[in-house]
């Protein structure tokens, strides 16, 4: 649905030039939720700016449902029709809402409208259809000012998705927002990229937002995409820092010296076997359970586990070979350190 | 001078005044609001950015607004005739009071255009917007409460030039407080005359506050959000620096 080749964003001010984005490849597909994460200045609000234009690229192309938008003529306010009319099919939410104060909630809603130009019957039609999707329809006749943060959020989502778009965007769309809110705004999004068949792409810097609510993941580091995938993929990946992240069991034991220590990530039906006692009976060996975890990332079950076995790696093969053949994803830390292999 | 007297001579003056005023006000909006949205528009980053445009429309306005009014009334008397036809009367003093506030009113509709947050017009692009829908549904109502204090400012500003326009043969109370008060020493009478535009100022200031209240009163708890909306923004970048260490 989105797909970025090579994307880089360079922008120069007095003789200083700063690399925004540095050949970012990203793919989302259709009906999605896809999250990048990264700290401030990674670039990962410029990315999401690119992708309706907001920002031009300075190289690279982005395609967005078929249609390659680097070549349409203009950005940001100066866009020429081809683009404004393709803005249309792409609904943004932003950080600080972005409402209009001098409008009410539905006023609010219908602006996109008016741009397209539906007559205000149809316009008041489809700003009730939206109010009451995002449970707000009792606030139509309010001003964004009387409003909490987390309705204005939904203001600002009802008017993103005016114009049946098939992706949203969404610019930090729950940082200004308590813990509380965040969550009901993250199901929000969730129930309508399920509801609607939505393609999401989000951007945030936290983890937990990434965890709810994402089907697929980037991490973006210095402009560049780091790692990226489906979460379940990512946590079945060896050495992944964004399952670590997503994951951490950095408070752990690190076992005793001359031992091995091993990460054990099981999702879905592999979490239902007995391994370590399995393998216990089967090689007669003592496990030492440092620590084990589980959790629900994208609405699967994903446990981890840090167990140490006697005996250096090399005494300890066939075992871990053993877990591997279960199904399960082990990841060997160095002896007894606590740092991978 | 009887009470009766002044009043024979006062309300026509009034009516002079309010029609030289009233006139010039709406030229002055209708040609200093596209003005001062040009200085916006074509600033650095703006919609329409054209920089030699802008430091031309600049500089325009800048000696606008140096000129004394006094001496803008003299030097623009030909203009002023070739317009209405003659340079007395409150139809001549109408025009370079126009000519005077245009400036005066563009720097005020450009403090006001300002104010508006960017965010809403990146809003507005992003649903395929342009700069058009822009200007109409988002910079003009937005800073509507502020314009109209620029537009009283200007009217208040307008009353005392016309008031000196009078001095000149402009009509209106300040030919009246001039012609009687101060060359006939009916001193009495001028102070009348100048109760009078006191009065009147501030019933103008007065409706507008009202107005600037009621238009502000549509986001009613608007400044305090703006206001913990900034704090917000320095908590969030704290939390970014929390949430994710390298």
């Amino acid at each position: 649905m989105i797909t970025t080749k090579d994307l880089t964003k360079v922008y120069r001010s007095r003789g200083r030039e700063v690399t925004a984005l540095d050949g970012v490849d990203l793919h989302v597909r259709e009906g999605e939720v896809y999250g990048v994460v990264g700290t401030s200045g990674a670039g990962k609000s410029t990315l999401i700016r690119c992708v309706n234009m907001l920002e031009r690229p300075t190289s690279g192309s982005i395609v967005v449902d078929g249609l390659d938008l680097t070549t349409l003529p203009g950005q940001e306010h100066r866009a020429g029709r081809d683009l404004r009319t393709a803005r249309r099919r792409i609904g943004m939410v932003f950080q600080h809402f972005n409402l209009l104060s001098s409008r009410t909630v539905q006023q609010n809603i219908e602006l996109p409208l008016e741009i397209v130009g539906l007559d205000r019957t149809q316009r008041r039609r489809k700003a009730a259809e939206l109010l009451d999707l995002v449970g707000l329809a009792d606030k139509a006749r309010s001003y964004p000012g009387q409003l909490s943060g987390g309705q204005k959020q939904r203001v600002g989502i009802a008017r993103a998705l005016a114009g049946d778009p098939k992706v949203l965007l969404s610019d930090e769309a729950t940082s200004a927002l308590d813990p509380e809110t965040t969550r009901s705004i993250l199901a929000l999004l969730r129930d309508l990229n399920r509801q609607l068949g939505l393609t999401v792409l989000l951007i945030t810097h936290e983890m937990d937002v990434i965890k709810s609510v994402c089907d697929s993941a980037a991490l973006m580091r210095g402009g560049k995409v780091v790692e990226s995938g489906e979460l379940t993929e990512l946590l079945a990946t060896e050495n992944s820092e964004l399952a670590r992240e997503l994951f951490p069991l950095g408070e752990f034991g690190h076992g005793r010296p001359g031992n091995t220590v091993l990460e054990i990530t099981f999702q879905g039906d592999t979490s239902a076997q007995p391994f370590v006692s399995q393998l216990a009976r089967t090689y007669q060996i003592d496990i030492n359970i440092l620590g084990a975890a589980v959790e629900h990332i994208s609405g699967r079950m994903v446990g981890r586990m840090r167990v140490e076995l006697p005996g250096v790696h090399q005494e300890n093969v066939v075992p871990i070979g053993f877990l591997r053949e279960q199904g399960l994803q082990v990841d060997v830390l160095n002896e007894a350190n606590g740092a991978l292999a | 001078m009887t009470w009766d007297q002044m009043q024979e001579l006062l309300w026509p003056a009034t009516a002079e005044t309010f029609q030289m005023v009233g006139v010039a006000t709406v030229a002055t909006i209708l040609l200093g609001l596209p003005l001062g949205l040009l200085l916006v528009l074509t600033d650095k980053g703006g919609a329409l950015q054209n920089l030699p445009v802008n430091r031309v429309i600049g500089a325009v306005v800048n000696i606008g607004r140096s000129l004394p009014f006094i001496i803008l009334m003299v030097a623009l008397q030909t203009f002023t005739k070739s317009l209405v036809g003659t340079t007395i009367g409150w139809q001549a003093a109408a025009v370079p009071l126009t000519i005077g506030a245009i400036p005066f009113f563009a720097r005020l509709v450009e403090t006001s255009v300002r104010e508006v947050d960017g965010g809403l017009l990146e809003a507005v692009h992003a649903m395929g917007g342009g700069t058009w829908t822009a200007i109409r549904k988002v910079l003009l109502p937005e800073s509507l409460p502020a314009l109209v204090s620029s537009a009283t400012t200007t009217v208040i500003a307008l009353i005392g030039f016309s008031a000196m326009a009078g001095t000149v043969g402009g009509g209106g109370l300040g030919t009246l407080a001039v012609n009687y008060g101060y060359q006939r020493f009916e001193t009495t009478f001028m102070w009348v005359i100048v109760a009078e535009l006191v009065v009147i100022v501030m019933i103008i200031q007065l409706i507008s506050d009202f107005i600037v209240r009621r238009l502000a009163d549509r986001g009613s708890f608007g400044g305090t959000t703006r206001l913990l909306r900034s704090r917000r923004t320095e908590i969030t970048e704290e939390e970014e620096e929390l949430a994710l260490p390298h």
